[in-house]
């Protein structure tokens, strides 16, 4: 893997993988729904969605068809602390996926006509996740666990900021965060690195630097007390969350965490563009025990992700036909304070290890999947992490994880969420 | 790993004396490997009174054996990150397996124990039923879910095997019983209906001789197949609404019966699919609905042809109060489509678009493996992914045109509306 830095800033990476004839580019910025204020919330995802609808060099009409082309598929996601693009298709594509990627960093075009329109497709975006009960929840869940971090804050936006924000947000937004010195360019695949270097910088080299984009430095305060959220509304099932506050990546709690979520609801992995698309090795990990074989919920799981702040450790259960909230509640709490306050046994612990060391193999079975996690961890981190994260996991010891069971799996700091079906009997 | 389109997969096939097909490949980018067996007993063998019979089975087929506990096969997979999920579609049963290479033995003899020698614990039995009727009940109050499982129910009517709920009913649920897990299993799982897919890090003599290990000792046979009405298209148009008040958005589900799988023109029905409702962001329809008027998030189309004569459905999310605005852009596109067919360039891009795409689709283990299953239940070949280029090369506009008048006329549409909508 080479790593190097162009005279505007821009970072590039650069993997060689000559498994299939295919490359992978990944554009990523840093910025995310943490970086929004109030009354602006859901621009980064807004920006997003305008960045696919042409540049000075690719009229609106013809975006569609460039990767096609070369039989490729593209995409690009909005989280907490990223924005990022990306195409994956034959190698003889890789100047043209370049190519729109400079072009997406410099010279978009936001009309104001498809501005307007995008609006609807994106409040049709929130109001389509909104049809789902446990998406409703966690939205609810995470906007109290934080009071002043803008982690609270929907990647999507709020309704009424979705309504009014203007042509001019979102264009000022673009051009303060689409610039080379707040970037990162990935390309992964059957390539030769000093050839992608000369494109980048090609494509890339010409684009002026910017001013150093704001950066959040807010830290929510210590949580004094637990905190409980009640959504409600018709339904046919009820759902609990339980939140708290855990450490971002770079802490070095993070790992040990990670090794305590294996032994609870089983290992994920790191990889947010894979890795939860398959169901984690879970039946024998404690919370799964004592809920869903216990035949309280249907359907138990969390997730500790890579987040460049302290972001939420998020435990799921959907509580089974019958059942009340409150039994489910206190039966994973139940669970959650046993190993806090009597640890794990080495047991779980290798069990726990074994299970991420395999997951990180799976997470990076395609060229996709390698850039993704590159350009990740670069964006949010930094990729020495990425890279020590296999040492790291496994040097976790049993007291580190207790130590993090003790300080995290807190009553005083969680939040509590139940989604309660009106007309039904959750009680 | 396709590194060249001429040479493809070249997987190996063997059929085992008892009639079990073994198909490896060996695949070095990762130390992995995925095992997928899948066997003839999907949905479609369900009995009326006992719809979703397969599907219960799919959930607790791997909750004990004859010489396991449930907790001791949740211990060997856990013990060693194995990714297993056993799921079932209208023909198919399968079992997915994702291990390290190093597992890849001892993970075979467990699918395989999980295969031919499942227990069917009555304990799990009742914890498996409670999770599937909650999911019924989660499905009831999705009108995504809703839309298309009604949508289903008119393309295929009468008790149509592809027209039943997989997951059955709640009260179908209530009655089934362990006596009838056991008999599916008795009449369905057996060698002549079992293919084995083993791909990635493990080479060809290997994968083989396990195969063999494992499965060439089973003697059993599969009790007769079931007979599937064909499907008439003939259909005049039927529309149904499901308010859904509570909801923010409406589903809509609109479609139309096609052809099977054997059809020569299932070439030309997937190219006009992918113009109408695929290429960029949802074809056609995405251009209309999504990109020009703005009115969703996501349109698309998809074509599932199959043993007997499978769906095309469109797919589209919208505000309660755009639902008759996209309905009839749906409508405009496929009249536009039937009556001036597709431009010689959506064609051609088309056609490069999916050929181009074959090396993308064929990169992992997994989508190898689902793609080798596919091809042996539908007797495509094993050199089908090298030959695909030249299929689709050959379709014609008047292919793709006759398929679009064939199919996509709206007076024979089914189309549902789930959601906060009232006609």
């Amino acid at each position: 893997m080479t790593s190097t830095v162009l005279d505007n800033g821009l970072k590039v990476l650069v993997q060689e993988v000559h498994t299939a004839p295919l490359a992978s580019v990944w554009c990523w910025y840093k910025v995310g729904s943490k970086d929004e204020v109030t009354g602006l919330t859901g621009v980064s995802h807004w920006v997003e969605h305008m960045n696919f609808k042409g540049t000075t060099n690719i009229p609106r009409d013809q975006v569609k068809g460039i990767i096609e082309k070369f039989g490729g598929s593209w995409n690009g996601y909005t989280w907490i602390d990223q924005t990022t693009y990306m195409e994956t298709a034959s190698t003889a594509g890789l100047d043209r996926m370049l190519f729109i990627e400079a072009e997406r960093m410099a010279n978009c075009l936001y009309d104001p006509d498809d501005c307007e329109s995008e609006r609807t497709v994106i409040i049709s975006e929130l109001q389509g996740s909104e049809n789902d009960p446990d998406t409703l929840l966690e939205q609810d869940v995470i906007a109290a666990a934080y009071k002043v971090h803008p982690y609270r804050h929907p990647t999507i936006g709020w309704l009424s900021d979705l309504r009014t924000m203007s042509r001019d947000d979102l264009y000022q937004y673009y051009r303060r965060n689409y610039i080379p010195n707040n970037a990162t360019v990935v390309v992964v695949g059957d390539v030769e690195t000093e050839d992608v270097l000369r494109r980048v910088d090609k494509q890339f080299g010409s684009i002026p630097p910017g001013g150093a984009p704001r950066r959040v430095n807010v830290v929510e305060p210590e949580q004094l007390g637990e905190r409980r959220v009640e959504v409600s509304r018709e339904g046919t099932t009820a759902y609990l969350k339980l939140a708290y506050h855990a450490p971002a990546v770079g802490d070095a709690d993070f790992f040990p965490m990670l090794v305590l979520d294996a032994i609870l609801t089983g290992a994920k992995g790191i990889n947010l563009w894979s890795s939860f698309r398959t169901p984690p090795p879970q039946r024998s990990a404690r919370l799964y025990r004592a809920l869903v074989e216990r035949r309280l919920a249907s359907s138990v799981g969390a997730g500790l992700l890579p987040t460049e702040h302290p972001f939420l450790y998020l435990v799921s259960a959907t509580a089974m036909d019958g059942v009340g909230l409150q039994d489910v509640e206190a039966a994973a709490t139940e669970a959650l304070n046993e190993v806090a306050s009597q640890g794990i046994s080495e047991r779980e612990l290798t069990k726990a290890k074994n299970q991420l060391r395999a997951r990180l193999v799976f997470e990076n079975d395609s060229v996709t999947n390698i850039g993704h996690q590159l350009g990740y961890f670069e964006t949010v981190a930094s990729l020495d992490l990425y890279r020590d994260a296999p040492g790291r996991i496994a040097g976790v010891t049993a007291s580190e994880v207790n130590q993090a069971a003790r300080k995290y799996l807190r009553s005083d700091r969680r939040t509590v969420g139940w989604f309660t079906p009106s007309g039904g009997d959750a009680e | 790993m396709t590194t060249d389109l001429q040479k493809g997969i070249s997987a190996d096939r063997h059929v085992l004396g008892n009639g079990t097909v073994v198909i490896s490949k060996e695949a070095r980018t990762v130390p992995a490997v995925t095992i997928h067996v899948g066997v003839r007993a999907g949905s479609i063998y369900d009995s009326n009174a006992l719809l979703g019979l397969s599907h219960l089975t799919s959930r607790v087929l791997d909750r004990g054996t004859r010489e396991k506990s449930s907790e001791q096969i949740a211990e060997a997979l856990d013990e060693r990150g194995v990714s297993l999920s056993v799921g079932a579609n209208r023909h198919v049963m399968s079992v997915n397996c994702t291990c390290l290479a190093e597992d890849f033995e001892a993970m075979l003899e467990l699918v395989g124990e999980i295969l031919m020698q499942p227990a069917f614990p009555e304990e799990e039995i009742v914890k498996r039923k409670g999770e599937v009727a909650n999911a019924i009940r989660q499905d009831e109050d999705s009108p995504a879910a809703m839309a298309m499982l009604t949508l289903f129910g008119m393309l295929y009517p009468q008790q149509h095997p592809y027209g039943r709920p997989a997951k059955g009913t709640l009260e179908s649920v209530a009655r089934i019983g362990r006596s009838d897990l056991v008999e599916f299993h008795d009449a369905r799982f057996a060698p002549a209906a079992t293919t084995v897919i083993i791909v990635g890090d493990v080479d060809r003599q290997r994968a083989v001789a396990a195969g063999e290990r494992v499965f060439g000792g089973w003697r059993k046979s599969v009790a007769g197949d079931v007979t599937l009405a064909r499907v008439p298209s003939d259909r005049p148009r039927q529309e149904r609404v499901i308010p859904m008040m509570n909801k923010a958005q409406a589903d809509i589900a609109y479609g139309f019966t096609t052809i099977v799988r054997s059809d020569p023109r299932y070439y030309a029905y997937t190219l006009m699919n992918n113009a109408l409702g695929q290429y960029g962001i949802g074809g056609r329809l995405g251009d209309s609905i999504r990109e020009r008027q703005g009115m969703a998030y996501y349109v698309f189309s998809s074509f599932d042809a199959n043993v007997v004569e499978g769906p095309l459905v469109v797919r589209a999310g919208v505000n309660p109060s755009n639902v008759d605005r996209a309905v009839k852009s749906i409508d405009e596109e496929m009249t536009r489509l039937t009556k001036e067919g597709l431009t010689p360039e959506e064609l051609a891009d088309c056609k490069q678009y999916l050929i181009g795409s074959i090396p993308r689709l064929l990169e992992t283990n997994g989508a190898i493996a689902t793609f080798l299953q596919t091809a042996e239940f539908f007797g495509l070949g094993l050199d089908h992914d090298v030959r695909l280029p030249a299929l689709l090369d050959a379709v014609t506009l008047d292919d793709v045109n006759a398929a679009a008048r064939h199919t996509l006329d709206t007076t024979r549409a089914s189309l549902v509306v789930a959601g906060p909508y009232q006609k």
